[in-house]
């Protein structure tokens, strides 16, 4: 059996998207920014499709940024609320500590340039409470930036009630929306949101393609400098093929939105209930605010990437939050945050479910990590010491 | 491209030497849960040669495999020879690790050197 748990990390095309592309490729070759009838059908397309995605998020085309991705967006997203902020004197931006390192990254740099930051606690559930934004925000603050859904543990933050606090307190209000686009519905306005980011690989698009949307008002930076494409905002010919492909996805991904999550919460429940049962076993994240298809398991005596590899030899493809999985030293900075210990968040597992998934897949999955974990305690010096008491455990 | 060679994954897949001596003439343990890497050693000794060795390992693949392939290039060897391995004859009979896994390899020579000294104190021990 092969089975794609990583939906999370990237999803396979849908034959919409692929058909929109190779449609592009071959008939809307054109630069969007001639003038002749080839470079007119090519813009045309870029349009087309800025309108579908517009619709869909209940935004406004112009109010939609194409960018090479989630982590551009994400950048730019910042930076350019850092920049607004700066000219009116306002350097302290409010965000969470289990924010996807696109988002990071950039508040550490713009650390480095004299911003102030506040990173809220997410909790040992994964969700951020709204009163604790509320009594953060303080009269420098220019931006707050919460993901609608975490990347790792899947917990889906209560997106609306964050931003209505930033809409009355006057502040940006920027989510990195990655997981959720195509997944959950989003409403922009109803939302409040200011700036959100998106990437079309994550919901059966092309990989190297996203969206920033920037609400009418909110000036966004350049973070590539030359022509005049995407209103000033983003230089460089439009990737049309991967645009066309993008709003293609999402139409087919909206459409089956719900039919979809109605498939999966009981699939996700069920690998849930199941792997709770293997001993010294814990859910990360909140058991019901959480994506349709994340799952996400600290296992104790036992290190992440071991397990990935046995489970890779029995057709299932998962990912994990382990050092060892990163080349990084430290486990995943999201487990640290939502307060597991080092040791733990090593032995962490991530199975991400999508719509091609089966009640059968998901048995299999249970038996065969249920058997890997087994195995792998089996000859564990750490796993020995808790089994005979030497040691606590610590789930 | 594969993420490890297949000497890695056949170690990785098909550890050698796998388990506890109870009545081990030294034991070394090496590394620590924090950093995702725990080796625990074993030896069996026998007039100077390592007449048997087991070992547990947390950790990632490519620890697991260091392990492994530890045990085989000191089992039935002399003590001194065993204590002169190094990690990159650890690296090496493996066909490589990448860069990043090369520590998992000085783990295993440390753990061996671990359960040596534990082996050497305990005869001297014996001795006084």
């Amino acid at each position: 059996m092969r089975i794609y748990a990583d939906n999370a990390a990237t999803t396979p095309m849908c034959p919409a998207a692929l058909a929109a592309m190779l449609h592009c490729m071959e008939e809307r070759y054109g630069n969007p920014s001639s003038l002749h009838t080839p470079g007119q059908r090519a813009k045309e397309t870029l349009e087309t499709a800025r309108e579908e995605i517009a619709a869909l998020l209940h935004a406004a085309p112009r109010e939609l940024t194409f960018t090479s991705g989630g982590s551009e967006a994400d950048n730019q997203a910042l930076r350019s609320a850092a920049a607004l902020g700066r000219r009116q004197g306002k350097t302290h931006i409010i965000s969470t500590a289990f924010e996807h390192h696109a988002v990071l990254h950039t508040l550490d740099r713009l650390a480095r340039e004299g911003f102030s930051v506040t990173l809220l606690d997410v909790h040992t559930d994964g969700l951020v409470r709204p009163e604790e934004l509320e009594a953060a925000i303080r009269p420098d603050t220019c931006l707050v930036s919460v993901m609608y859904a975490n990347n790792e543990i899947g917990t889906v933050q209560p997106i609306r009630e964050l931003g209505a606090i930033c809409r009355a307190r006057g502040v940006l209000f920027h989510t990195d929306a990655v997981q959720a686009v195509g997944q959950l519905p989003i409403d922009v306005q109803a939302d409040h949101i200011d700036l959100l980011s998106a990437s079309a690989h994550k919901f059966h698009g092309p990989k190297g393609v996203g969206f920033l949307y920037a609400r009418r008002g909110v000036a966004l930076t350049p973070l590539i400098e030359g022509g005049a494409q995407e209103r000033g905002k983003r230089a460089g010919t439009e990737n049309v093929p991967a645009v066309a492909g993008m709003a293609a996805a999402l139409r087919e991904s909206a459409a089956q939105m719900e039919q979809n999550a109605a498939r999966l919460i009981p699939l996700r429940d069920r690998l849930i209930e199941g792997l709770q049962t293997i001993p010294h076993a814990a859910r990360n994240g909140d058991a019901l605010r959480r994506l349709p298809g994340n799952v996400s398991f600290c296992f104790e005596g036992i290190e992440g990437e071991a397990l990935l590899l046995l489970l890779d030899d029995r057709g299932i493809a998962a990912s994990s939050g382990s050092a060892c999985t990163s080349g990084a030293l430290d486990p995943s900075h999201v487990l640290l945050a939502i307060g597991r210990s080092h040791d733990v968040a090593h032995g962490s597992l991530r199975l991400s479910l999508g719509p091609e998934t089966t009640e059968a897949e998901i048995d299999y999955i249970i038996e065969n990590v249920r058997d890997v974990v087994e195995y792998l305690r089996g000859f564990s010096p750490v796993w020995r010491e808790r089994a005979e008491g030497k040691a606590p455990f610590v789930l | 491209m594969a993420l490890y060679s297949e000497k890695v994954m056949d170690h990785f897949r098909n550890p050698r030497n796998v388990g506890v001596i109870p009545d081990a003439d030294g034991v070394g343990q090496v590394g620590n849960a924090k950093c995702g890497d725990i080796m625990k050693m074993y030896l069996k000794i026998t007039d100077g040669v390592i007449a048997d060795v087991k070992f547990e390992t947390f950790g990632c693949g490519s620890a697991i495999a260091s392990s492994s392939m530890a045990t085989e290039l000191i089992k039935g060897k002399p003590v001194s020879e065993a204590l002169a391995l190094t990690n990159k004859a650890v690296a090496e009979a493996l066909d490589g690790l990448p860069d990043y896994k090369l520590h998992c390899s000085v783990l295993a020579e440390q753990a061996v050197r671990a359960a040596l000294e534990d082996y050497e104190t305990r005869v001297r021990e014996k001795t006084q």
